[in-house]
């Protein structure tokens, strides 16, 4: 009984837990595709009576919706391109190259983990608005050019399992640092790049301050922002909020299931923090 | 002018060797993208916002010398009080739950269960989710008439509370949805927990130890370091809630709303927000932004030097 109860308990847990994980998720697409009369009415139906696929076109058509996602594909893309440019770079410097300074800068990185955005807020805050960059999508994208600190610590963790010699060897054959980085290290680090871009991603399209803040122009906004003014006018119209909200979470749904291999990454990566 | 110098002319002889001399410029050069911008965008703000907290400054005239009015005043102002009061419930109550709950999540997960991916995939899951859509998502179950929670607590007989309406559940309902998202740390945890070495389990069974003492004895010291890594962001993470409050309290662009029902919902980096860019008082906010520095890394360091009690670092 006891051997019995030991194997049929963590597959009764596991089925338990994840239906109670997933519920909410059943619910949002649930509702999307209800009648307001339907939503509203007691007791409440799981599967819609009729499925109103309507709800979708009429989420799209009430605010500019492609505009908004094109905004965020566009901020999402420049910033992968700035980390994978800086990161990797900063991170073969304190890894793979034996000069003074680097445990320094790696104290560094990690230390301004921990200082919270608030306190440089109001003074980029006041540069961005003095080199004119308020309202335009560069103080939402230019950070990404130097590094995100978790990018640089993430890549380090992936470079020190890199053996040492494979770069000497190509040292003796006389390569320079920057070939051996091109060459040799980059294509180890594909992997690792990809999670970056991955990351990279997923931060700047669920970014809700720093769109908030930056973009006046409600033709320059995010999906985010957008979603979030739609709540607003149009508070009531569930239906349409839970549609919209579905289409915003969708890239993020396929982006997790594509590159589930690469998310798991990070999570041994970040194990290696002592 | 040395250029031309003999080439045995005496020269001090150097600090370090040719070598080193060269990996410092290369380890610079590669560094430096990192480099530019810490100086740039966070070493220039940083001393920038702790002068500016000693100003008064609207983002339209100049800044103006006030010393520590600022200061005084956050001392004496009740909304400062009220947000550093919701916040430290939610570092000090929700956090706590919700790193408990995905190291529970971790260890169920940590079964040899057939399709063991599947699940992981499902919690994840709910963590890939813009905060805007859930906690849109959110808003929409907690509705106290015709929300799923709701409908399910009145089914079972329970009380059901108007959550985002009354101001004792607005933060139960800020926890109950981090309590969804709690699944990216369950997978922190177990990547950890796949790295406790076998044997110290094999060896504990072989002295009959049984499944709670060694969860007690082996697993949580194994834990340890990644317990207070992930207690020290989550920590950070509650310093700064923006996102949730703003979408869940309804917040209007001009900053009406912010807060929630009897500012129940006001946390510091909320307040901190509608000083700043609602009310322009630029020079007001800096100064909160210092406060909420100096909490942070007394937190912080408070954890990191109790720590020693109780992390382990394996093979130390």
């Amino acid at each position: 009984m006891a051997a019995r109860l030991k194997a049929v308990l963590p597959y009764a847990l596991l089925i338990l837990l994840s239906n109670v994980f997933l519920f909410p998720f059943l619910w949002l697409v649930m509702t999307s595709l209800k009648t307001p009369e339907e939503i509203l009415k007691f007791p409440p139906t799981i599967f819609p009576e009729k499925v109103q696929w309507s709800n979708y076109q009429a989420a799209v058509e009430a605010i500019p919706f492609t505009k908004y996602m094109m905004n965020t594909f566009l901020i999402c893309i420049l910033n992968i391109i700035g980390q994978l440019l800086s990161a990797p770079l900063v991170a073969y410097s304190i890894s793979r190259i034996p000069w003074k300074g680097r445990k320094i800068i790696f104290t560094i990185v990690v230390a301004t983990m921990i200082l919270p955005a608030q306190v440089q807020m109001i003074p980029q805050y006041i540069i961005f608005t003095n080199l004119g960059w308020v309202n335009t999508i560069v103080p939402l994208t230019i950070g990404a050019f130097f590094g995100a600190p978790f990018f640089i610590f993430l890549l380090r963790q992936f470079l020190l399992g890199v053996p040492m010699e494979l770069s000497e060897a190509a040292k003796i054959d006389g390569a320079s640092e920057l070939r051996i980085y091109a060459r040799i290290i980059l294509p180890i680090l594909k992997p690792a790049l990809a999670t970056v871009a991955l990351f990279s991603f997923v931060w700047s399209y669920v970014d809700f301050m720093g769109p908030l803040i930056y973009l006046n122009d409600s033709a320059k906004w995010t999906i985010t922002v957008g979603l979030q003014s739609f709540q607003q006018d149009h508070g009531a119209q569930w239906e349409k909020l839970m549609a919209a909200s579905t289409i915003m979470a969708v890239p993020m749904i396929l982006i997790y299931f594509f590159g589930q291999k690469y998310f798991m990454k990070s999570g041994s990566a970040l194990t290696g923090f002592k | 002018m040395n250029a031309s110098a003999p080439v045995h002319s005496p020269r001090p002889k150097a600090r370090w060797s040719r070598k080193e001399r060269r990996y410092f410029w290369l380890g610079l050069a590669f560094a430096s993208p990192w480099i530019v911008g810490f100086l740039a965008f966070t070493v220039y703000p940083f001393f920038g916002s702790l002068y500016l907290s000693l100003t008064e400054y609207d983002l339209f005239s100049t800044p103006r010398w006030v010393g520590l009015q600022n200061y005084e005043h956050i001392l004496q102002d009740d909304r400062f009080y009220t947000s550093l009061g919701n916040t430290f419930f939610m570092a000090f109550v929700s956090v706590p739950i919700t790193l408990v709950a995905s190291l529970l999540i971790a260890v169920v997960l940590n079964f040899k269960a057939r399709g063991i991916n599947y699940y992981r995939t499902i919690f994840y899951l709910p963590s890939v989710i813009p905060i805007v859509a859930s906690a849109l998502l959110w808003t929409w179950m907690l509705n106290p008439d015709f929300g799923l929670v709701n409908m399910a607590l009145r089914a079972l007989g329970l009380p059901d509370p108007a959550w985002l309406l009354d101001p004792r559940y607005t933060k139960p309902s800020l926890i109950l949805m981090s309590l969804w998202g709690s699944g990216a740390g369950a997978l922190i945890f177990l990547a950890a927990l796949q790295g406790v070495p076998k044997q110290y389990y094999e060896a504990a069974q072989v002295d009959g130890a049984g499944a709670w003492h060694r969860f007690w004895k082996i697993t949580l010291p194994a834990l340890s370091p990644i317990i207070l890594f992930q207690l020290i962001m989550g920590l950070i993470g509650a310093f700064q809630i923006f996102t949730e409050s703003y979408i869940l309290a309804g917040g209007k662009a001009d900053g009406g709303s912010l807060g929630g029902p009897e500012q129940s919902l006001l946390f510091y980096a909320v307040n901190l927000y509608q000083e700043a860019f609602v009310f322009l008082k630029m020079g007001y906010a800096s100064a909160l932004a210092w406060i909420l520095f100096i909490i942070v890394l007394l937190m912080t360091l408070l954890l990191l030097k109790t720590s020693g009690r109780w992390v382990y670092y394996g093979g130390e």
